[in-house]
């Protein structure tokens, strides 16, 4: 599969994707780990990809979203945003609701 | 500060700008003295009325295309509309490195 291909796939059959660095388990960026964190806190199941273990996804996923900085976060095959974003829809609790509603679809679909 | 100046003229030059802040962070991360990696830009402006975060910082991101690709690591976005900005108040705070020489 070409790597768009698999992109794709990986935003469409997953609810709730984060594209990173390093692992939720050890994040190699303060970016990366601030994203991390908040979605832990969100209390749900997500997908994730090590795009340090990933060279060809990490430069192709920059033009697919037009989005040049990772980490990256998809909710239901749409780009929400990277840390930046992330962070303030936490905080502003818009966050939590995405992604609960997210999660909830997902199970009964 | 060639980096931070052109990124500060391609935003002037892409958007009416009612604020901006261009820092440079690169000194919280692992690269060497002096570097111009890493930034936080907060721009304010009203063409950001009625859009999500997302396709501000797209547009932003457009902006600064030839910046990105030329050596420009991390960019934090906080993206504001006047009226935001005045009840914003304070800005967050950029999270130190985790990777290279200063990981944990």
């Amino acid at each position: 599969m070409d790597i768009i291909e698999t992109i794709k796939s990986q935003i469409e059959n997953n609810g709730v994707i984060l594209y990173m660095k390093g692992t939720p388990q050890a994040p190699q960026c303060g970016f990366s780990a601030r994203s991390v964190q908040a979605l832990m806190a969100c209390g749900e199941r997500f997908a994730f990809v090590n795009i340090l273990d990933n060279p060809e996804i990490r430069e192709q996923l920059k033009v697919y979203s037009n989005w040049p900085t990772f980490p990256q976060l998809y909710v239901k095959g749409e780009l929400v945003g990277g840390c930046d974003i992330i962070t303030e829809m936490f905080d502003s609790g818009e966050l939590q609701t995405l992604i609960k509603e997210a999660v909830g679809t997902e199970q009964n679909s | 500060m060639v980096i931070q100046k052109s990124i500060e003229k391609a935003l002037s030059d892409a958007f009416d700008i009612g604020y901006m802040a261009v820092e440079n962070e690169s000194h919280m991360h692992s690269v060497p003295p002096n570097s111009e990696t890493h930034f936080k830009v907060t721009l304010v402006t009203d063409e950001f009325v009625g859009q999500r975060q997302v396709a501000r910082h797209q547009k932003i991101y457009k902006a600064l295309a030839e910046q990105m690709r030329n050596g420009v690591h991390a960019l934090a976005l906080h993206t504001y509309t006047v009226e935001e900005w005045q009840q914003a108040g304070k800005v967050p705070s950029s999270p130190n490195c985790m990777g290279g020489s200063k990981k944990q």
